[in-house]
């Protein structure tokens, strides 16, 4: 018979807490510079001419066909077999992340700027901004208000996506729960308290960005 | 550099069979379990409805990793004698299958009430009514978000490599490790998942082609 036995997990809280705080920092982080990456990549899908346009689409099609975790063992283990040591395993994570949801926000973007009204676009150039000012003060910040319900969509699974830096010991929260049941063997209590600490930052945060979205969003 | 590909070509080919094997199974059970989760979602009881409800949003809410280390470690601790393998796809399946019941209900939720009445009209029972006229109809709208899903659960596969399953990241890990050829090895890995789920969206965009009406 199983025996219940929260002591260890509630003894053990801060390394579970810390690892929550981490995960969101990782999706954040990884979010800001995947969204660089996947505005480029919508940017250049486009505007672009034909060797940009299909350098974008494969590197969306191509990546977003493959799993997360290969491309975190590739920067982590591979890089550093190669001989390039450049990132620990933090930062080997927030580049993987960043590269794998770049795909998926170049997606995304791209519908937000093909949804920005042409009307807009025209109105900018009637009172005489440059195309590059019209890039920066018309076609990116709707974008970003148009694309905002699928990217705050994009960043839950991000923030799901964080408990596999747990393969490469970042010290998240799926990692402080393999801690916590290494050292205590309590498995159930650690899994369900992990599994609701989850649970309560995806709704608060889903809840949070409806809040958001419905000051920014525009209705397309 | 073409040499030690085939050298190792046994044991890329080894995990590549454990991934295909895991993923048409855990495709097969979703989907299965996914139909009546889904229409459950829409037809069910009212307990019923209200347990597949938690059910779907509890699961989407987690990531999977967890669910596995949860199950695969859960099981034994609880006494059962689940073989490890079992465990992981059991995992995976619950996960999928949560995914997939949303994407059925949508689906057939997407079809106008219309067509219900219209069923209703001509005299057809409950399961004539989704046999004939709402399910071949939610078929086509069905297909893209499930080859989505079927896509997230093969690449969900390879969280098998983290409960020590060989399939073929986990091999290709190992070959990559050993041969000191990181770029090859992930790159060879990179392009078989790739031609999977290609395969996979590419024959659900035909399927979709048909049965559009």
């Amino acid at each position: 018979m199983y025996h219940l036995n929260w002591r260890p997990v509630f003894q053990n809280f801060d390394l579970l807490w810390h690892g929550l705080l981490l995960g969101l920092g990782l999706a954040l982080l990884s979010l800001a510079l995947g969204s660089i990456i996947g505005m480029l990549g919508a940017f250049a899908r486009v505007y672009g001419n034909r060797t940009t346009r299909s350098i974008a689409t494969a590197y969306t099609e191509f990546v977003r066909n493959i799993p997360l975790l290969l491309i975190i063992y590739f920067v982590y283990y591979g890089l550093g077999l190669m001989g390039f040591q450049l990132f620990d395993n933090v930062w080997s994570f927030v580049v993987a992340l960043s590269f794998y949801s770049g795909a998926y926000l170049a997606e995304v973007f791209r519908a937000g700027v093909q949804a920005v009204p042409a009307g807009a676009v025209e109105a900018g150039k009637a009172i005489g901004l440059t195309p590059y000012k019209t890039m920066q003060f018309i076609v990116i910040p709707l974008t970003f208000r148009i694309a905002l319900p699928s990217l705050s969509n994009t960043f839950i699974s991000m923030f799901k996506d964080t408990s596999l830096a747990a393969a490469i010991s970042v010290p998240e929260l799926t990692y402080g729960a393999m801690v916590i049941n290494t050292n205590s063997w309590r498995i159930l209590e650690v899994y369900t308290t992990v599994a609701i600490m989850y649970l309560i930052t995806c709704y608060a945060l889903a809840g949070l960005l409806r809040l958001v979205e419905r000051r920014y969003a525009m209705v397309r | 550099m073409i040499e030690l590909v085939l050298n190792n070509a046994h044991l890329v080919g080894r995990g590549l069979l454990v991934t295909l094997e895991s993923s048409a199974l855990v495709i097969v059970i979703a989907t299965l379990a996914g139909l009546i989760g889904g229409i459950g979602l829409l037809y069910g009881p009212l307990p019923i409805r209200l347990l597949l409800r938690i059910y779907v949003d509890t699961i989407r809410g987690i990531p999977l990793l967890v669910l596995i280390f949860a199950i695969f470690y859960g099981l034994p601790a609880l006494g059962s004698q689940i073989s490890s393998f079992a465990a992981a796809i059991l995992a995976i399946s619950v996960f999928g299958t949560a995914h997939v019941s949303e994407v059925v209900r949508g689906a057939v939720d997407s079809i106008p009430e219309g067509q219900t009445e219209a069923a209703k009209a001509i005299g057809l029972t409950f399961f004539k009514r989704l046999r004939y006229v709402i399910l071949p109809q939610a078929l086509a709208r069905l297909i893209p978000p499930w080859t989505n899903t079927a896509v997230e659960l093969v690449k969900s596969s390879s969280l098998l490599a983290l409960v020590s399953i060989v399939d073929l990241l986990y091999s290709t890990d190992q070959i990559a490790a050993r041969t000191r050829q990181p770029l090859l090895f992930y790159g060879v890995a990179a392009l078989l998942y790739f031609i999977i789920n290609y395969s996979i969206s590419s024959v659900g965009a035909r399927v979709e082609k048909k049965f559009t009406y």
